[in-house]
C-alpha cells in the first residue's frame, strides 16, 4: 500500500512543464496528499489561472499516482491559497541559479507599479539591484522582463502573487 | 451564488480576451505584443475558472451556446480597429472590473470569494499595464475622445448599484449605460470564428 510520503517523493520528481528545473513540490502547488484505501486525494492549486500548463500538471499528478498503483483523485482548488511565497527555499535557489529572479515576498495589498519600477529587484546573474522594468509581462503570465544595468543582461523576474 | 452575474463576468473575460488576442503579432511594439497577448491569455483563464464554478465543463459554456445566450457587456465585444480605442477600453474595463471583483471577494459563497481574491491578485498586473498606457496617452485627443465614446459602454459592465463608484473613480457623470443583453453584428462573426474548431470536430473528440 502506497504511503503519503511515497506520493510526495514521486511528486517531487515531476518537473514544472514550463520551468523544468523545479518540481511541482518546489513550486508549492500541491496543497495536500491524503491516502485512504488505495485512493490518493490530492489538492492542487493553480499558479496563474491563465497558465496553459494547468492541465499538463494535473495529468502528471494523476499519472504519477496511477504509476504507484493507487487511484488518483486530483482536486483543483481555485482560491487564493497559493502564493509565490509557497515556492520552497530550494525552489527559489534553483530558479535563481537558472537565471530567473525569484519573487519578492507577498504583501497584504497587491503590488503597485511604482514598486515594480523601483530598483529593489536583484539581478540573478551578478546580484546588482541596478535593474529596470522592461515589461510587466513576459513569456508566461507569471514572469516580468527586467534588464540589469550593471551586467547588461536581460532576465526574467517572477511576479509576486 | 448569483449565477447570472458570474456568467456575465466570465463572458466579459472570455470575449475581451478574444478581442485583445486579435492584436497578437500586430501590436505597435514587440514588448506590447508580449504584454497584451499575456493579458488576453490570463483573461481567458479567468473565464475558464468562473465557468467551472457554474458547470462541470467550461468548454460547454464557452463554446456551445448560441450567440444570443452570451451575457457579455457590449463594451468587450466592440470590434475596435485602432490601438488608442483598444487601450481606452482596457483602461475603462480594468476600473469597472476592479469594483466588481473586490465586491465579489466579500461574497457569502466561499468558492466565489476565494476565486475572486485570486483573480484580484492577478488583475493587479493588468491594472498596472493600463495605468502605464493611461499615463502615456492621457493628453492625446484620440485617447480622450475614445474614453468619451466608450464611457456609456463601460457603465454597462457593472450592475446599476455599482455604477456610481465607477463614475466617482473616473471623475465622470453617469449617463445612460449600454446594457447587457444585446449584441452587435460583429459579435456573430466573432462567435462563428471562436467556435469554428469546436464545431468542426465530432462530439466527444479528445485533443
Amino acid at each position: 500500500m502506497v504511503t503519503a510520503e511515497q506520493v510526495w517523493e514521486a511528486f517531487d520528481a515531476i518537473p514544472d512543464p514550463e520551468i523544468p528545473i523545479i518540481s511541482l513540490v518546489d513550486l508549492g502547488v500541491i496543497r495536500s496528499v491524503d491516502v485512504l484505501d488505495g485512493h490518493v486525494r490530492v489538492e492542487f492549486t493553480p499558479t496563474f489561472l491563465g497558465c496553459p500548463a494547468l492541465d499538463v500538471m494535473k495529468r502528471a499528478l494523476e499519472e504519477t499516482v496511477s504509476a504507484l498503483g493507487a487511484k488518483p483523485d486530483v482536486h483543483v482548488i481555485q482560491d487564493d491559497s497559493w502564493s509565490t511565497d509557497k515556492i520552497t527555499p530550494a525552489g527559489r535557489e534553483k530558479l535563481r541559479a537558472a537565471g530567473f529572479a525569484p519573487p519578492a515576498p507577498r504583501e497584504a495589498s497587491a503590488p503597485k507599479l511604482v514598486q515594480l519600477q523601483s530598483d529593489v529587484f536583484r539581478c540573478p546573474y551578478c546580484g546588482s539591484t541596478e535593474t529596470k522594468l522592461e515589461n510587466i509581462f513576459g513569456p508566461t503570465p507569471c514572469r516580468s522582463l527586467r534588464y540589469c544595468e550593471s551586467c547588461r543582461q536581460p532576465f526574467e523576474q517572477f511576479k509576486t502573487i | 451564488m448569483n449565477e447570472l452575474l458570474l456568467l456575465g463576468l466570465a463572458d466579459d473575460e472570455l470575449i475581451l480576451g478574444w478581442r485583445d488576442s486579435e492584436w497578437t503579432g500586430i501590436a505597435p511594439m514587440l514588448e506590447e505584443d508580449v504584454a497584451f497577448s499575456s493579458i488576453a491569455q490570463n483573461e481567458i483563464g479567468h473565464a475558464r475558472a468562473v465557468y467551472e464554478l457554474l458547470a462541470d465543463d467550461a468548454d460547454v459554456l464557452a463554446f456551445d451556446r448560441k450567440p444570443e445566450e452570451y451575457r457579455c457587456a457590449p463594451l468587450v465585444e466592440l470590434h475596435l480597429l485602432d490601438w488608442g480605442r483598444t487601450i481606452a477600453r482596457r483602461c475603462l474595463y480594468e476600473v469597472a472590473d476592479e469594483i466588481r471583483i473586490t465586491a465579489l471577494m466579500e461574497d457569502d459563497d466561499a468558492r466565489v470569494a476565494g476565486l475572486a481574491a485570486k483573480i484580484n491578485r492577478e488583475e493587479a498586473y493588468h491594472r498596472m499595464h493600463a495605468e502605464m498606457w493611461r499615463e502615456r496617452l492621457a493628453d492625446t485627443p484620440q485617447f480622450r475622445s475614445a474614453v468619451d465614446e466608450l464611457w456609456r459602454y463601460a457603465l454597462g459592465v457593472l450592475p446599476p448599484k455599482q455604477r456610481e463608484a465607477l463614475a466617482a473613480r473616473l471623475g465622470r457623470e453617469q449617463v445612460d449605460a449600454v446594457e447587457r443583453g444585446t449584441h452587435d453584428d460583429a459579435f456573430a462573426a466573432l462567435h462563428d470564428e471562436m467556435t469554428m474548431v469546436r464545431r468542426s470536430a465530432p462530439a466527444g473528440a479528445q485533443w
